[in-house]
């Protein structure tokens, strides 16, 4: 199989332009002729789909929702950035393109993060056309602010609902071309199997889930959208029904899955607060440019709030240890996100942690109460105002700010956080890795893309906030348009694919076979208590830190749990009904299979970079070891039941220089 | 008290069609900082246990904001507590020993999939008759090209954080949708991108939701009081002021 980046020549800030100018065009009568699947409606997904419905292909998009407006794109809160320099602070593509690829860890493709950084811009001209609501300043221009790991304001926003205004943009972008026939809809409806013919991706087996019928479609072209696997930890910020199924099918049929151990974890969500917690719930990482982290510099202080003797309130200032602005003065609070987690990590293993299990740190807003309150006294002409009366105002201003997350934070935990302060821990929340892709974002499986985060491409090792919807809006709006017509340029002649031929059949026959069987196991347990167990196993060997001990042990563990899945896992109900314990028992086999694989990736990078910190691999201040002369590679598995297969594509850096990371 | 005893009365039906009928469940080991939604996992694990059906409901993000969940609990959608969605809900707002009541949306629009699950394929037919500016992709202006008051986008924002949950036609006695539609109508409305195709896009989506089933609005205003994003029926005036201006002041005809 072919596996070339297929990166164009020429200067790195001129090869995005020179490529679309001079790369092969579809006819508008051809493109009539010519039928592409789109496979999930988030961001990317939504956005292809409807972009396709408008250069005038033939467009059917699938959805597991019952709409495709609730795709989980929707619960980004906190930003989409943009190289747009509105703030006169020196910010540029290049710029964006540098700490994009620095915040990664270096470990993305050049090429593809500066070709990001330039299409950012048309971003948000296109989410403001179609009418999303950004937060404007009192002059009626777009106002901005800052992120983790970056030191300009580029992120955009729109309260802390950024993802839902930009999805449901790109949601009423495709209602448009759905209404106009460009585009057929299947909502409640999940991919089961790709389809290959000739070597190239030709179609899907989808299962309707509202009657359990099996489906067979068919296609030139196939794309998916569907997001990221990090529900493979059961405990995500994920939603539930989030999951790495259509990209394992594809890597089941030959697709590459590229440095799969490449998971973020997210520095601000609610800590854990019982056995039956179904999910975790984030706080926005921009929470962190007013709240301060912190934790008793004490254990006894910590011991005493764990056990309910004290509160964060009882501890004095001195007697608090802001760590993050001690270790890393030069960024603070604003670090990166896995720095952040890392740090917070430590001091609850230090037993500073400061909840009834020992996980969680204080995100506190006391600092920006008074900073604010002080700065609105000011501005209402009250010059001696009251402590009281600066606080008062003060917390006004962050309700404004992020007044839903402070609620939301509320009715999660029942405690007030303008009075005490949040508790915060690390939860897992997006995954770098994702199925390999070239240039124009094609798997090695001709015929078949990948866009969003069900790629690998743009992050890294790890992500930045507010980079997330970038990268899906820049794949399905900017990118994957263009670079689909390399592709499908070759295939004019071909006529319709019939859905009926024997590729079809036989996939069809295969998916069935596959549900019947894990049907008719009728065994003792449920897929949720499987995927439970999978989590803990993930969690545990493959988190925040890792070893190569754990990762050969916890690999023994998920092969010992998957063949005990497929001997006695339970599913209720019939297949050809709506089921939705069948469709998690489905999902839950390939995160077995899955699960699997991020271990051995994991274990094959013996180096701590990004969201993958090997333990075996650190400074002696504990910061991450990088292993640039052996491991600045992409890791692309090709999956095998016995032994999974690496193959490397090498990273060349012709235009930055590889550093250290640091953020101190 | 941490954990509760409660007593579950909840609406199975087997399909759109078979009648449906509440059966009695008691759930012990209620932990008062569960989630509603995970207070049924725990009993649909137990039902599982016992080889009994899993009560179908449906849910996705269980933070609040993709508007898949869609329960009415003790008569109220999404449950008892103010500007808060089923899956936000927590337990800590029950008592021990409580009767709670369960049920789908129940509108003539959305007809059951089984047991809590209703089928919601409206709302989306409403956004595709109208609900949308008209612009492809590439074509957009700088993004400042436009200046907007702070205040007027604020107000657009209120409008357009409707998750599309259908909370306003549960609550609503003649099952109107008016909410909805006045929210997507009021958010685009608002906005000068919008402004361009206010006439014909107001008058496609009143149809649309005519057609759907969905009943008049008669100002009962129980929409507002339920709708877990706040959403205020000011929209829906707005609503009412573009249609009438729509169907009377302007020559353009929706068809």
């Amino acid at each position: 199989m072919p596996f070339q980046s297929n990166v164009p020549s020429g200067e790195l800030s001129e090869k995005w332009k020179q490529y679309r100018s001079s790369m092969p065009l579809v006819a508008p009568n051809n493109k009539r002729r010519l039928e592409v699947i789109v496979v999930g409606t988030g961001l990317a997904g939504g956005a292809a789909a409807a972009t396709f419905g408008e250069l005038g292909y033939r467009v059917k998009v699938f959805t597991f929702h019952d709409s495709p407006r609730r795709a989980h794109s929707i619960a980004a809160q906190g930003g989409i950035n943009a190289a747009k320099n509105y703030q006169n602070d020196g910010d540029s593509v290049y710029r964006l393109f540098y700490d994009t690829i620095k915040g990664g860890d270096y470990r993305s493709r050049e090429a593809n993060v500066h070709r990001l950084a330039e299409v950012s811009v048309n971003i948000i001209d296109q989410a403001v056309a179609q009418g999303v609501p950004f937060a404007r300043d009192y002059g009626g221009l777009l106002a901005n602010r800052s992120f983790g790991g970056v030191q300009v304001s580029r992120t955009f926003y729109a309260r802390g609902q950024t993802g839902q205004q930009l999805l449901l943009g790109a949601y009423q972008s495709l209602s448009r071309q759905i209404s106009l026939g460009n585009v057929e809809l299947f909502n409640r409806h999940e991919m089961v199997d790709l389809v290959m013919e000739d070597g190239k991706a030709r179609g899907i087996i989808a299962r309707n889930l509202l009657t359990g019928e099996t489906e067979r479609h068919a296609a030139h072209a196939v794309v998916l959208g569907t997001g990221g696997y990090g529900n493979v930890f059961y405990l995500s910020t994920n939603a539930m029904n989030s999951n790495g199924s259509a990209a394992w099918r594809a890597v089941k049929q030959g697709a590459y899955m590229a440095n799969p151990c490449f998971t973020q974890i997210h520095p601000t969500c609610i800590p854990v607060s019982g056995e039956y917690q179904s999910k975790l719930t984030l706080m926005s990482e921009s929470l962190r440019n007013d709240g301060r982290v912190w934790v008793p510099k004490s254990q006894e202080d910590a011991a005493a709030i764990r056990e309910g003797r004290k509160t964060g309130l009882d501890i004095a200032e001195a007697d608090r240890d802001y760590y993050l602005e001690r270790r890393y003065p030069a960024f603070g609070n604003l670090v990166p996100r896995d720095v952040a987690s890392r740090a917070a990590k430590t001091a609850c293993d230090e037993g500073l942690g400061v909840s009834a299990t020992g996980l969680a740190v204080y995100l506190d807003f006391d600092d920006a109460f008074v900073r604010y309150g002080k700065s609105r006294a000011h501005s209402l002409n009250e010059p001696n105002a009251s402590k009281d009366r600066i606080r008062q105002l003060g917390v006004a201003v962050i309700e404004e700010k992020y007044g839903n997350l402070f609620e939301m934070y509320e009715k999660i935990t029942g405690e007030d956080p303008y009075v005490m302060p949040m508790k915060i821990y690390p939860a897992v929340h997006y995954t770098m890795g994702g199925l390999w892709v070239d240039y124009n974002l094609q798997t090695n499986i001709p015929g078949l893309f990948a866009i969003g985060e069900a790629n690998f491409s743009d992050h890294g090792a790890n992500r930045l906030g507010a980079s997330a919807l970038m990268q899906g809006l820049a794949d399905g709006y900017f990118v994957l348009p263009y670079t689909i017509g390399t592709f499908l340029s070759q295939e004019i002649r071909n006529p319709m694919v019939d859905p009926d031929g024997p590729a079809f059949m036989e996939a069809e026959a295969k998916a069935k076979a596959r549900i019947d069987r894990i049907m008719n196991i009728r065994g003792t347990k449920s897929a949720e208590t499987f995927h439970r167990e999978l989590g803990k196993i993930m969690w545990e060997y493959c988190g925040m830190a890792r070893n190569a001990e754990g990762l050969q042990k916890g690999r023994r563990m998920i092969r010992e749990l998957r063949k005990e899945f497929w001997e006695s896992v339970y599913v209720p109900g019939q297949v050809k009904e709506y089921n939705p314990e069948l469709e998690k028992a489905l999902r839950v086999a390939d995160f077995l299979e899955l699960g699997e694989l991020m271990m051995l990736d994991a274990l094959d990078r013996n180096e701590s970079c990004g969201g993958h910190f090997r333990e075996e691999y650190q400074s002696e201040d504990g910061e991450a070891l990088r292993r640039d002369d052996e491991y600045a590679y992409v890791s692309a598995w090709e999956w095998d039941d016995t032994d999974p297969i690496l193959h490397k594509e090498e990273l060349i850096f012709e235009n930055v220089e590889l550093k250290t990371r640091s953020y101190k | 008290m941490e954990n509760m005893t409660l007593k579950l009365k909840i609406w199975r039906q087997g399909g759109k069609y078979p009648k449906g009928e509440f059966v009695n469940y008691t759930l012990d080991g209620v932990n008062t900082h569960m989630s509603f939604l995970e207070m049924l996992d725990v009993l649909n694990e137990k039902l599982i246990q016992q080889k009994e059906e899993p009560i179908a409901f449906e849910h996705d993000c269980r933070e609040g904001i993709c508007g898949t969940c869609s329960l009415v609990i003790n008569g109220y959608p999404h449950g008892p507590m103010q500007q808060t969605t089923a899956c936000q809900l927590h337990m800590r707002h029950f008592r021990d020993g409580e009767t709670v009541t369960i049920e789908p949306w129940r509108s003539r629009a959305f007809p059951v999939v089984k047991d809590l699950v209703v089928n919601r394929d409206a709302f989306d037919r409403i956004i595709q008759a109208g609900g949308y500016i008209s612009i492809d992709t590439g074509q957009a202006q700088d993004g400042n090209a436009i200046p907007i008051e702070k205040d007027q986008a604020s107000h657009a924002f209120d409008a357009a954080t409707c998750i599309g949950c259908g909370a306003c036609v549960a609550a609503c006695p003649n099952a109107s949708a008016m909410l909805f539609v006045g929210a997507k109508v009021s958010h685009l409305a608002q906005m000068p991108q919008g402004k361009v195709e206010k006439d014909t896009r107001v008058q496609r989506m009143i149809a649309q939701h005519d057609a759907e089933g969905f009943g008049r609005c008669s100002n009962i205003t129980a929409c507002e009081a339920e709708c877990p994003k706040g959403i205020s029926v000011e929209h829906i005036a707005r609503l009412n002021r573009q249609y009438i201006g729509a169907t009377l002041g302007s020559e353009k005809v929706a068809n």
